[in-house]
């Protein structure tokens, strides 16, 4: 079974069109590349596919449930980390922990049991009792990641996860998403950054609404004649018409 | 469920690491109560009196001591003639004029009717009307004490003004002040918490999960409740403790009933929450339904003084049967059954308010 399979999603505001009939599936397992310019159209695609967002038309499975009817379902197999910072700051890592892992259902002794060892896994132990307010912007996307992935759901939507942060923090970032993906969560990451496209399957990039292209980043690069996805970015990006916004 | 209890030890622990909220909460019930009742007193004392003596007499001269003496008023000018006096009521340093004609002692004597006249600064029409009142009532009883004196008459007179002597305003005041209190807290801090939430971006984060929304909401509720009962209590210890009042009926009732009204109150706290979605909004939105809900409930004016369709709107004002309930149970010790009719009607707004709450609460948006 696919982790992710969408067919012709469409998503309109008004006379708007932000998602124009997209299709692609993801592999459980993959690490997906969700590639665009800003305003592409990439944070509504997948808000749609985690539930937030209700689809104008077209079809859709997350975990293999319905992106109308099973919203609640498809929640309870994936994990979310959003572009912003969006844990309790007033609480502290472990108690974000705590947090998330209770509302996903995990027992006291299952959250204290995971949660020393997730800790002492990404190095976050002098962070552990600190207040999320008063971390730095990469330690809090840690924080955020090792939230989002905490209760092992089988797909985690990373919306723009290394924004903003120094090219070691973004390395150290993918080797957790590599980790969690050898556990067989499925990863499923818009970026901007096209050097990370590489560390990926497969990646598709949108313009203007639409999947442009799709396919591993060594296809994509010899279909394109390119000698990186950057290359072929910007010669698919040049197309677009749609103003940023 | 088992979410709930992780949900309210969060909550517990950013209203205990908020340190502005917590402020707020420990100086509401203090100040409102310590301070409220005496701005909301309806007594006036400390009214500007004129006074144009045309006869001075002694029995003119007794009957303006016997006004200043009184407490109500001020005599704040000893004015020649009317239009002095006039004068001074367009600077605004009287409220009243009091004329007493020539010949008034004389008048009195011979038993021939005297007339006193009275010029009232109506721009404070409260003010006016119960310095009127007042100077009426001091008029009535100097005249019985001289008819009593041998001056033959016919009919003793009573004071015909019995409003507001000796009345304690504040016996009147403190429990009302208690549901503004309940309802700041049950209605206004819920409804702020939440929408604060979606400003920070953490309800998406929360609206991702499988929680369901009853769950989520209960968590932002139960607190609320809790606060709101604590704090109910504290302003019963405090109008214990500053006014000597403690109410003449059950305190369980106020409490039973304080409960419903937390219930309904937090629902449309959560109404609001939902359309709002920034904590501006949700402030002004709370802000235009408060002040009418307040002035429609009876708290500072009476509702049977309203008129008609304006009485049959507070039949909607949750408020109105908050304010009925804890006068009636503090002042006339009223029973269970007594405010059952309440009881009934704020269980309707419980209902609507709460289903209404849930249906608009939406994880997925259009």
């Amino acid at each position: 079974m696919k982790a992710i399979d969408v067919k012709e999603l469409t998503k309109r505001f008004g006379s708007f069109t932000a998602v124009d009939r997209i299709t692609f599936d993801v592999d459980q397992g993959e690490i997906f590349g969700f590639l665009g310019a800003n305003g592409a159209g990439k944070t509504t695609a997948m808000r749609m596919l985690c539930g937030l967002l209700n689809p104008t038309s077209g079809q859709g499975k997350v975990a293999g449930f319905d992106i109308y009817r099973d919203t609640e379902k498809i929640k309870r197999n994936i994990g979310y980390m959003s572009q912003k910072f969006s844990l309790y700051e007033d609480l502290t890592t472990a108690e974000n922990l705590e947090l998330f892992g209770g509302i996903y259902g995990m027992s006291r002794k299952e959250i204290n049991e995971k949660s020393g060892k997730v800790i002492a896994e990404l190095g976050l132990q002098t962070e552990k009792d600190m207040l999320a307010a008063s971390l730095p912007l990469g330690i809090k996307q840690k924080v955020s990641f090792a939230v989002s992935t905490f209760h092992t759901p089988r797909i985690v939507f990373l919306d723009e996860p290394t924004g903003g942060v120094d090219p070691i923090a973004r390395r150290t970032f993918w080797e957790m998403i590599y980790r969690a993906a050898d556990r067989g969560i499925t990863a499923f990451v818009t970026t901007h950054y096209m050097d990370e496209a590489e560390y990926c399957n497969r990646v598709s990039i949108m313009v203007d609404g639409r999947i442009e292209a799709l396919g591993s980043p060594a296809q994509l690069k010899s279909k394109y004649k390119a000698a990186s996805i950057g290359d072929v970015f910007q010669s698919l990006a040049r197309q677009a018409k749609r103003v940023e916004s | 469920m088992k979410a709930l209890g992780f949900l309210l030890k969060k909550e517990f622990l950013q209203i205990i690491r908020n340190k502005f909220m917590l402020r707020l909460i420990i100086a509401m019930p203090v100040l409102q109560l310590i301070i409220l009742p005496w701005a909301a007193t309806f007594e006036q004392r400390n009214i500007s009196l004129s006074v144009v003596d045309n006869d001075k007499s002694t029995v003119s001269g007794r009957l303006i001591e016997k006004a200043a003496s009184s407490g109500y008023f001020r005599l704040t000018d000893y004015a020649d003639t009317y239009t002095h006096a006039l004068r001074s009521i367009e600077q605004n340093e009287a409220d009243l004029i009091l004329e007493i004609p020539g010949n008034f002692e004389k008048n009195l004597i011979i038993n021939q009717p005297v007339k006193l006249m009275m010029s009232i600064n109506a721009v404070n029409g409260q003010k006016a009307g119960l310095g009127l009142s007042y100077i009426t009532q001091i008029v009535t009883d100097y005249n019985s004490e001289i008819t009593s004196q041998g001056v033959q008459s016919p009919i003793s007179i009573e004071p015909y003004y019995r409003f507001n002597t000796k009345m304690r305003y504040q016996d009147y005041m403190v429990p009302g002040i208690m549901v503004i209190l309940v309802t700041l807290i049950g209605g206004m801090l819920s409804a702020i918490n939440i929408v604060r939430e979606k400003e920070i971006g953490t309800m998406e984060q929360i609206n991702v999960t499988p929680i369901p929304k009853y769950v989520f909401l209960l968590g932002k509720l139960i607190p609320f409740w809790i606060i709101g009962l604590c704090l109910l209590t504290a302003a019963m210890f405090i109008a214990w403790l500053i006014y000597g009042l403690s109410p003449a009926g059950h305190y369980i009732n106020i409490y039973i009933f304080s409960f419903l009204y937390l219930l309904a109150f937090s629902g449309f706290g959560l109404m609001i929450s939902n359309f709002a979605r920034s904590q501006q909004q949700a402030m002004f939105m709370i802000f235009f339904f408060l002040i009418i809900f307040i002035l429609l409930s009876g708290m500072f004016t009476p509702v049977s003084n309203m008129p008609h369709w304006a009485q049959v709107v507070t039949w909607f004002n949750p408020l109105r049967y908050f304010v009925e309930v804890i006068r009636s149970i503090y002042l006339k010790g009223s029973g269970l059954m007594d405010i059952l009719p309440q009881i009934l009607k704020i269980t309707v707004f419980v209902v609507v308010f709460n289903t209404l709450a849930v249906i608009s609460y939406r994880k997925t948006n259009g």
